[in-house]
């Protein structure tokens, strides 16, 4: 659309956790900006004006963008599975305008170099805003400190040995300190390695049924327990990624009951899926942390509602078909999640398990928070990271029309309802849905 | 079945009926191992593929006698390595072998499932001979054929199983299918040794021999393997032997006309004293004869042309 510089939103229901606005309303975006909120608002404007472009928003959701604090884009190194340009596509068809990305890439980003090469691949190549996220560890090694002043001057927003935890008490203790002095929130793998070798699945009926070396959930539950203590002991800001145990939800609750800085994460996965998904072999269902029982998926989910659980954060973690279509045992774990987020949680929501505001709140306002990232906001004169959401549309989850290069779905098939219809990074349109990227 | 199963894969999808028919197929093939030409003209022009990537001598063998005590061609391939690293995917392995149409692919592999995925990629018919921690359906169906020839029935029977439950296909296999045909299924092990989710399978859980012996018609001990030692899992195969082996005194608790199985190979002197293994109660041997005529009962099931008798 060469020219436009004016995009009217008309008539949607203007969702934005960061004001507490929510009602029918218009929203005027100009270049970058979003100029105008109001009901009403853009009454006045005709559709033959130059230069504007007014989009019926009529019984749709028109919400800041979203953001997730962790996604693989795997690159560097890992391009086969995915990019940044393919990852950022999906993250732009699942409603995500900001990304923070794992270092788990080939090379690790646990260096100066590989955070700059990725800031400006993203700024290129990216359809949304991408964050790195460093190492807290060498290689994810766990044993030497990663230069974390350097990654933070070149752009990562926090630290994370994700894949892997920092088992080591004492690394963890100094981590947690150097990290503080940077302050860079600290996000932790939670999973006491020792607890899990050789693990493929939650350690359960299940896992006995199909003969597979269960993961416990103590596992998670009490690095927590342990990270939390040594947050206290150092004052630093501390993050669980990918929480999957009623344990750890309820560590967190602890904690935050006493005012500390521990904040907390679920996928879209954890809140939607057992174990039982794993019977027949399932290596859609292979992930790590493990896809557990139902007593856990309600935990969580009520942990999420409450605001214990912080945030819903993707772990957005593409593999290549091939290396998915082996025995069990040899099959990476992880799955896709940008493109299936938004429609599970309202799956949530349809179930009154949770509130819409709460849902937006949590891919929104909360994650940003978390990081200390600049918040979406629909407030006139923030930046137009702007999610246009048709909450009724039911459809049937395909990996194949997915923008992600790896198709590793456990909702192919699904039939879901609620999708992101039109994505804006910046004011600029990067999504719509109907096939054509913009 | 002839057609009706395509594969063998686990106990736990199979009905008690099939369980039966299985069993009852394995007493027509039973005599053939003793006749004078030990051979039957069923399967002839049919190929059975021996699959293994784990050592294996007593399953590898009984399969292939099976497959040529029926007539077929019976090819064995042995894969030392079945890590995707070093050597061929699975996938490709099972693809190469689908191109030159096998009519059977009996595999043993050391990954749970692997059983299944092949399974998925081929039009032949699948016998799991072991995957992994999960199940080996002819053990169980071998050992349900010993039984029921030594006892006559298996339901309302006392099954005592000891040993390394929690690594066990053959104690998977085995609590499936007892309990379906209607056996009492009692396990003893050290609480390391013991699976999550034991209940489901609806045995009684012992800590000590001695209760789980008692009374028993059947008790089938299972093999210690050393590295559950490194595993920090038993101590020592000596206090292992002490508290959880299988001797003379031990099984005096059980009734008296009890049998003692093992699936092997044993560890004398651990799971098992070697005059139990080797004593009048001992059907060990006759658990590996029937192994036979089991597996010819089910290749015959799974490879036979529809109408094709057993034995012509």
């Amino acid at each position: 659309m060469p020219g436009v510089t004016r995009t009217v939103l008309r008539g949607g229901r203007v969702i934005d956790p960061s004001t507490g606005r929510d009602e029918v309303a218009d929203v005027i975006i100009e270049g970058e900006i979003i100029v105008t909120v109001g009901p009403m608002a853009a009454a006045g404007v005709k559709d033959d004006e130059r230069d504007t472009v007014i989009i019926d928003c009529v019984g749709r959701w028109v919400t800041p963008g979203f953001v997730d604090l962790h996604t693989h884009l795997r690159e560097p190194g890992l391009e086969y599975k995915e990019d940044i340009a393919s990852g950022t596509r999906a993250a732009a068809a699942g409603g995500f305008t900001t990304v923070c990305a794992m270092p788990n890439t080939k090379p690790v980003n646990d260096n100066r170099a590989i955070t700059e090469m990725m800031v400006a691949k993203g700024r290129s190549h990216g359809l949304v805003n991408v964050h790195p996220i460093g190492a807290i560890t060498r290689g994810l090694a766990g044993k030497e400190l990663a230069e974390m002043a350097d990654l933070r001057a070149a752009g990562c927003v926090a630290v994370s040995d994700d894949g892997r935890c920092v088992s080591d008490a004492g690394v963890m203790r100094r981590a947690l300190e150097y990290a503080r002095t940077f302050g860079l929130v600290v996000v932790q793998h939670a999973e006491d390695h020792g607890l899990t070798a050789g693990a493929q699945m939650h350690e359960g009926r299940v896992s006995t049924r199909l003969g597979l070396k269960g993961w416990p959930r103590v596992a998670e539950d009490h690095i927590v327990a342990r990270d939390i203590m040594l947050a206290q002991t150092t004052g630093a800001s501390y993050h669980v990624a990918h929480a999957s145990t009623a344990g750890s939800a309820a560590l967190v609750r602890e904690a935050k009951s006493r005012g500390m800085a521990v904040t907390a994460e679920v996928t879209p996965h954890h809140l939607t899926l057992t174990d039982e998904a794993v019977l027949g072999y399932n290596t859609a269902c292979k992930v790590n942390p493990p896809l557990r029982e139902q007593s856990d998926v309600d935990a969580m989910i009520d942990a999420l509602a409450e605001g214990t659980i912080d945030c819903v954060a993707t772990d957005h973690a593409p593999h290549a078909e091939r290396e998915k279509d082996c025995e069990f045992a040899e099959a990476p774990p992880g799955m896709l999640g940008l493109e299936t987020c938004l429609p599970l949680l309202l799956g949530l929501v349809q179930k009154r398990r949770i509130t819409a505001n709460r849902v937006i709140e949590s891919l929104t306002t909360s994650p940003a928070k978390v990081f200390g990232l600049r918040v979406p906001s629909m407030r006139e004169g923030s930046r137009a990271d702007v999610v246009v959401i048709d909450p009724e549309c039911v459809w049937t989850v395909t990996a194949k029309r997915m923008q992600s290069k790896s198709k590793n779905s456990p909702f192919e098939g699904w039939s879901v309802t609620g999708r992101v219809e039109r994505t804006f990074v910046a004011g600029r349109e990067v999504y719509r849905h109907a096939g054509e990227g913009v | 079945m002839n057609g009706s199963v395509r594969h063998l894969l686990g106990i736990e999808d199979l009905p008690a009926r099939d369980i039966v028919q299985f069993l009852d197929t394995a007493e027509v093939f039973f005599g053939v191992s003793t006749r004078r030409v030990r051979k039957v003209p069923t399967l002839r022009g049919k190929t059975v593929i021996n699959l293994f990537f784990e050592a294996s001598t007593r399953t590898r063998t009984s399969f292939e006698i099976a497959g040529k005590r029926l007539s077929a061609d019976v090819v064995n391939i042995s894969v030392s390595t079945s890590s995707v690293s070093k050597g061929e995917t699975l996938l490709d392995t099972v693809k190469n072998l689908e191109a030159m149409h096998p009519d059977v692919i009996v595999v043993r592999h050391s990954a749970s499932g692997a059983p299944h995925f092949i399974a998925r990629h081929t039009h032949a018919g699948v016998v799991n001979a072991g995957d992994g921690m999960h199940e080996h359906p002819t053990q169980a169906l071998l050992d349900a054929f010993t039984i029921r020839r030594a006892k006559g029935h298996i339901a309302d029977l006392v099954v005592t199983i000891s040993g390394d439950i929690a690594h066990s296909r053959v104690a998977r296999s085995n609590a499936l299918l007892l309990t379906r045909l209607g056996a009492k299924v009692r396990v003893c092990a050290p609480r390391t040794l013991l699976p999550a989710g034991l209940e489901q399978y609806g045995v009684e859980v012992f800590d000590a021999l001695g209760p789980a012996v008692e009374g028993a018609d059947v008790v089938m001990m299972l093999r210690i393997q050393h590295e559950r030692l490194t595993e920090a899992l038993i101590p020592s195969t000596r206090e292992y032997a002490r508290t959880f082996g299988l001797n003379r005194a031990m099984l005096a608790r059980a009734k008296p006309d009890a049998i003692v199985m093992h699936p092997g190979p044993m560890n004398r002197g651990v799971e098992i004293d070697a005059d139990v293994a080797d004593g009048p109660r001992s059907v060990i041997l006759d658990q590996v004869e029937a192994g036979v005529a089991v597996r010819m009962a089910v290749l015959y099931l799974l490879a036979a042309e529809a109408g094709q008798s057993p034995l012509a």
